[in-house]
């Protein structure tokens, strides 16, 4: 039986390895990583440094991505600006994923009643306006950071929950786990052994999936001036004082809307390519 | 199917209820009330215009007296536009916001499908991958992005469109709703593309065409509903995040629609306005969940959640 | 495929390249104007904003008009006044000719009850304190007495009014002008509702009647209001605009666009990055009018640190306010150092405050914290909005630099700050304040003791002594004195740290004539006209 599950992993990143589109992604999506991990270390300027005399100039040697209005360096704001969009993708996502995960296992693995119960209140929260009450709580209780985390992430899970209820459901009927119903193992084992290795991967596919979304949706509040706050800017607050200014100084949009964009592109290459090697019919 | 129309209507009501209390505690825990303005008001003033709203009450009678009224479908008056009744405010918006909405989902759909049919049946061709990297490009940029750049060029630069309004000039519909639709012309054509791909796979596929039924009525025929289901299932939640991004496009075009006096009345402390479109909003979600689901299990009865 | 994307496009172009609404309101005499946000409503006595003030200065006309051009008021419903000896009582002579909108006459009677609705407490006005100047009518409004001929206004005859006031304020002519002294058509108010009634609905289009230029055509919410000539206008020969269409437009670039393809003939406001482009461009729509208004930084003086004016002259004494117009604002704004804006009706405060960081640096440390050191973190609170951002950033910076102390911003939203100021949560907020009318006194009044608009603990028997003199004071010359007097401490004591004088700035389409720079921003349609 751990036989089954090893070669499932290595096939998939077989075929991973196999989708240059994905491994691209993949390796563009670690640098933008590193790149805002390190950004203390390698941004040139001051992220929040005004040279209020200088304003804004185009690209050239001191401002390799030119400055904005107040004078501040635009490469450093966009380093600084991807910890900011990366970290509010990931762990908000990653709330979506602990709530979501548990509530979709524990409503599959259950069924009956339980299953029911759990999945007609995911029905009812579905029927909520969300992004009412998101921008309701960000108007009402604004600056915090994490409240940002939470009420993003208290959207995403719904969906997360449904996925994974769904692959539970699916695998507990399958033949291996009948099996070793039928062998005696117990219930937890079952899981721990069968169940979860099978649904890892829907979770990883699913969770890079959501990390855009959750950009999107911060970078939609900060465009109502809801998001995230200065000092900090995201991608988001870039890209909405980009717009503001596009014609006078375009690099002020360019530079930031091409990289939210592109690192968009790629989770969402990278995503599909996952989902293409841990569950090839989707595609071919 | 009535089965299932009763079900959703009675999730519904106490979904409703739970949405307008939930509403109703929230926005009145929120510091800053809706009188409150640069020039300050003096305290007997205050006391008189808390008194007109009734916000002397106490919460409790406040909530009760609320709901009441509201399951009547009185709203109540907007407190910062004296004169004027919520419902009435959101009569005036709604409309324009559906049509809003509804145009941008048939610009969306009707690109999205035929994207989404066409790089599925020319599959691994230049034909599939431009059109959905071009689809990415739309999943991938934001509608503040977009927006103002397809002002810039076809309303300012070339001239083509008016910059802004709705029902003032001709062709002022068009941006926003190709503005509001883009993202979701792309998740349809993925969708539609992913569906077809598994129907084009099946069994009563190889033997339509074994039988030597024309591609194309292969394809618009037969296929096409694997391509549509994915589709319809997607059309609700779609609806509700169209409601959702038409503030943003509603701000950049000055659209008078239910998603800008939202915003503004969340901002404004309107308290009754806030509440009124966020019950509205919550049973138009529903509504149109329901639909989709009605659709979906018409076209594709062995799919019941 | 290729085909029918060809033939939509060109349907489009054909589609878009109409006639441009500035094009044909040049021939159809229709004005198109930004007006920023939904104005609240149209009730002279329940309104507060501008947009408001737009609309109403073109459906409604009070005992005087502003003049175009700034200075003394003009006649508008009174034809002329007398003043009494003592300077406490006017008589007011209507215009035989003015009417209502449905042809009734206005009368003298008609202000009477009208100011008895605007200090009707239960209406809730936010405005009565216009009229606190008159006898009694503050007691009237604070409930102190119940029978409002008490009051000093009484309609002497149908066209004849008189109004008594608490003390000979000269200024008296100038704040008539706001529209909260308008008259209300009595019987209109009343088939809709009762004199108290906030909700009524008299102000709907086909039932709203008033006594300007324009009558209301129809109003459709978030999208358009249109008004048209009233052909009962008393001065209705003058009146050379057919229509006004005024747009809720509140997002500045949309704005900017919508003007620049000739949708607007006038914007509500310049986007704050296009206005240094415009000025350097020379752009010749672009209008930058000066403005009665302060920009400034309000100190919280009961805070233990803030109590002491040493270091509020410190903190004031270190900002560098050429830079902030120069390069922050960077829109015409005028750097100020007094709280009254200099020019006011006449008025020169001849007050100062260098920009001297090593004098602010001495007093910090003769108030107890040389360099800065043991000085708590000081908060700057404003409402979210780019412009005050940018600011608090500039001023953040200064302080950091030139005192050594630690700055934090804190931004919230606009409700959220107004309620945070009033209840005196803050250190230092950021304000601004609009007089409601062309003299010295709509400012200085705010920084007295006990006035609800103060909020920073201030309370200075000194000033206020001076201000209560300067009231009764019949001589503009003389008053102007004791006012400087009065500035004089403020500036000295700085519970509010003056920043620039604001300015109107917009743009304004160059087919628009007899448009001209007013520092009420009050423009009225008699005077505009559309020639290419």
């Amino acid at each position: 039986m751990e036989q089954q599950s090893q070669s499932l992993w290595s096939d998939a990143f077989d075929r991973l390895k196999k989708n240059k589109l994905a491994v691209i992604s993949g390796i563009v999506l670690i640098v933008l990583i590193i790149l805002a991990i390190f950004a203390p270390w390698i941004a040139p300027h001051s992220y929040s440094y005004q040279n209020l005399e200088l304003g804004a100039v185009g690209p050239n040697s001191t401002y390799l991505l030119g400055t904005d209005t107040l004078g501040r360096d635009q490469f450093s704001r966009i380093l600084y600006g991807a910890r900011v969009s990366l970290l509010v993708g990931f762990v908000a996502t990653a709330v979506a994923l602990v709530i979501g995960v548990s509530w979709g296992i524990v409503a599959g693995f259950f069924g009956g009643k339980i299953d029911s119960t759990m999945m007609r209140i995911v029905d009812i929260l579905y029927g909520l306006p969300f992004i009412i009450f998101i921008i309701l709580l960000m108007v009402i209780f604004g600056r915090n950071i994490w409240l940002l985390f939470l009420a993003i992430g208290a959207v995403e899970w719904l969906t997360m929950a449904r996925i994974v209820r769904g692959q539970v459901l699916t695998l507990k009927n399958q033949e291996f786990v009948l099996a070793a119903q039928a062998m005696g193992v117990q219930n937890l084992a079952i899981f721990f052994r069968h169940i979860l290795p099978n649904i890892l991967g829907t979770i990883a596919v699913y969770a890079t999936l959501t990390i855009p979304q959750v950009m999107l949706l911060e970078a939609f509040l900060s465009f109502l001036g809801l998001g995230v706050q200065p000092p900090m800017s995201s991608w988001g607050t870039l890209i909405r004082y980009g717009v503001e200014s596009m014609e006078e100084y375009p690099w002020m949009l360019i530079f930031p809307g091409l990289i939210f964009t592109i690192t968009l592109f790629c989770l969402n290459f990278f995503g599909d390519g996952l989902r293409d090697a841990i569950d090839p019919r989707s595609s071919d | 199917m009535l089965q299932l129309i009763i079900k959703r209507l009675l999730v519904a009501i106490p979904v409703l209820i739970i949405v307008a209390s939930l509403t109703f505690f929230l926005v009145r825990l929120a510091p800053g009330g809706p009188f409150d303005s640069e020039k300050a008001v003096s305290p007997q003033v205050l006391k008189n215009l808390n008194e007109a709203y009734n916000l002397n009450a106490t919460l409790y009678e406040q909530y009760t007296d609320y709901m009441t009224n509201a399951l009547v479908g009185d709203f109540g008056p907007s407190f910062r536009y004296p004169g004027r009744s919520v419902s009435e405010m959101i009569l005036t918006g709604l409309p324009v916001t559906l049509e809003l909405a509804f145009y941008a989902i048939i610009f969306a759909s009707i690109l999205g499908l035929l994207a989404g049919i066409v790089a599925a049946v020319k599959k691994n061709t230049a034909l599939d991958y431009i059109p959905m990297a071009i689809a990415m490009l739309g999943i991938c940029m934001p509608t503040f992005l977009l927006g103002p750049l397809l002002v810039l060029v076809f309303g300012i630069n070339l001239e083509w469109m008016p910059v802004s309004g709705w029902d003032s000039l001709p062709g002022d519909k068009v941006l926003p709703a190709i503005t509001l639709g883009a993202a979701y012309a792309a998740y349809i054509a993925r969708l539609s593309r992913g569906g077809m791909l598994e129907t084009l796979n099946q069994d009563y596929i190889r033997t339509a065409r074994a039988k030597g039924l024309s591609e194309f009525k292969v394809v618009m025929v037969h296929a096409i509903r694997g391509g549509l289901i994915p589709v319809l299932a997607f059309l609700g939640p779609a609806i509700a995040g169209l409601i959702g991004g038409s503030f943003v496009v509603e701000t950049i075009f000055q659209i008078p629609g239910l998603g800008r006096f939202y915003v503004e009345a969340a901002f404004n402390r309107d308290y009754t306005m806030i509440l009124g479109t966020t019950i509205f909003f919550s049973a138009l979600i529903i509504f149109f969940n329901l639909l989709s689901d009605i659709a979906v299990a018409i076209f594709n009865p062995q799919a019941r959640t | 495929m290729k085909y029918f994307s060809l033939c939509v496009a060109l349907f489009l172009i054909s589609c878009g390249k109409s006639i441009s609404p500035v094009d044909s309101g040049l021939e159809n005499k229709i004005f198109h104007f930004g007006n920023g946000s939904e104005p609240q409503g149209l009730d002279p006595h329940i309104v507060t904003g501008v947009p408001e003030h737009h609309l109403i200065t073109a459906l409604c006309e009070g005992l005087v008009i502003a003049n175009p051009k700034g200075g003394p008021n003009l006649p508008g419903v009174a034809q002329n006044w007398s003043i009494s000896e003592d300077g406490r009582v006017y008589t007011f002579n209507l215009n035989p000719q003015a009417k209502w909108s449905n042809g009734d006459d206005v009368t003298a009677q008609d202000f009477v009850w009208s100011w008895m609705r605007i200090l009707t407490p239960s209406l809730g006005s936010q405005y009565p304190d216009m009229l606190y100047y008159i006898k009694n009518a503050a007691a009237y409004h604070m409930e102190e007495i119940s029978n409002f001929s008490e009051v000093g206004v009484k309609a002497i005859d149908k066209k004849t009014l008189e109004v008594t006031l608490e003390q000979p304020y000269s200024f008296f002519i100038k704040l008539l002008s706001h529209y909260s002294t308008y008259a209300v058509h009595k019987d209109t108010v009343l088939a809709h509702g009762t004199i108290d009634d906030r909700n009524g609905e008299w102000t709907r289009p086909g039932n709203f009647v008033c006594n300007g230029p324009m009558q209301l055509k129809s109003w459709e919410l978030n999208k358009k209001i249109v008004v048209e000539k009233n052909p009962f206008y008393w001065d209705i020969d003058k009146v050379q605009l057919n229509e006004m269409h005024f747009y809720p437009v509140s997002n500045e670039s949309t704005e900017d666009r919508m003007f620049r393809a000739g949708q607007l003939h006038v914007t509500n406001v310049v986007p704050q990055e296009k206005c240094p482009v415009y000025l350097r461009e020379n752009n010749p729509y672009l209008r930058i009018d000066p403005y009665v208004g302060t920009y400034f930084y309000r100190i919280n003086t009961l805070n233990p640190v803030l109590k002491d004016k040493r270091v509020r002259k410190a903190l004031s004494m270190s900002i560098n306010r050429k830079q902030i117009v120069e390069n922050v604002s960077q829109c015409g704004q005028k750097a100020a150092y007094s709280f009254t804006p200099p020019g006011i009706s006449g008025y020169e405060p001849d007050t100062a405050i260098p920009f001297s960081p090593e004098e602010a640096k001495a007093l910090l440390g003769e108030a107890g914290f040389p360099n800065g050191e043991g000085f708590p973190k000081l908060e700057i609170l404003f409402n979210t909005q780019e412009g005050h951002r940018k600011i608090a950033l500039a001023v953040q910076q200064m302080w950091q630099q030139y005192l050594g102390i630690q700055v934090e911003l804190v931004n919230t939203d606009w409700k959220v700050y107004l309620s945070r100021e009033m209840i005196g949560d803050f250190q230092i907020s950021r304000a601004g304040w609009i007089g409601d009318y062309e003299d010295p006194n709509t400012f200085l009044d705010l920084m007295r003791p006990n006035r609800g608009n103060n909020k920073t603990g201030w309370d200075n028997y000194e000033y206020d002594a001076l201000i209560e003199l300067a009231n009764s004071q019949q001589d503009e010359v003389k008053r102007y004195e004791i006012l400087n007097k009065a500035e004089k401490i403020l500036i000295d004591e700085m519970p509010v740290i003056p920043i620039y004088t604001y300015v109107r700035q917009y743009q304004l389409s160059s087919d628009v004539q007899g448009w001209d720079p007013n520092p009420t921003d009050t423009h009225h349609p008699k005077f505009v006209s559309l020639e290419r």
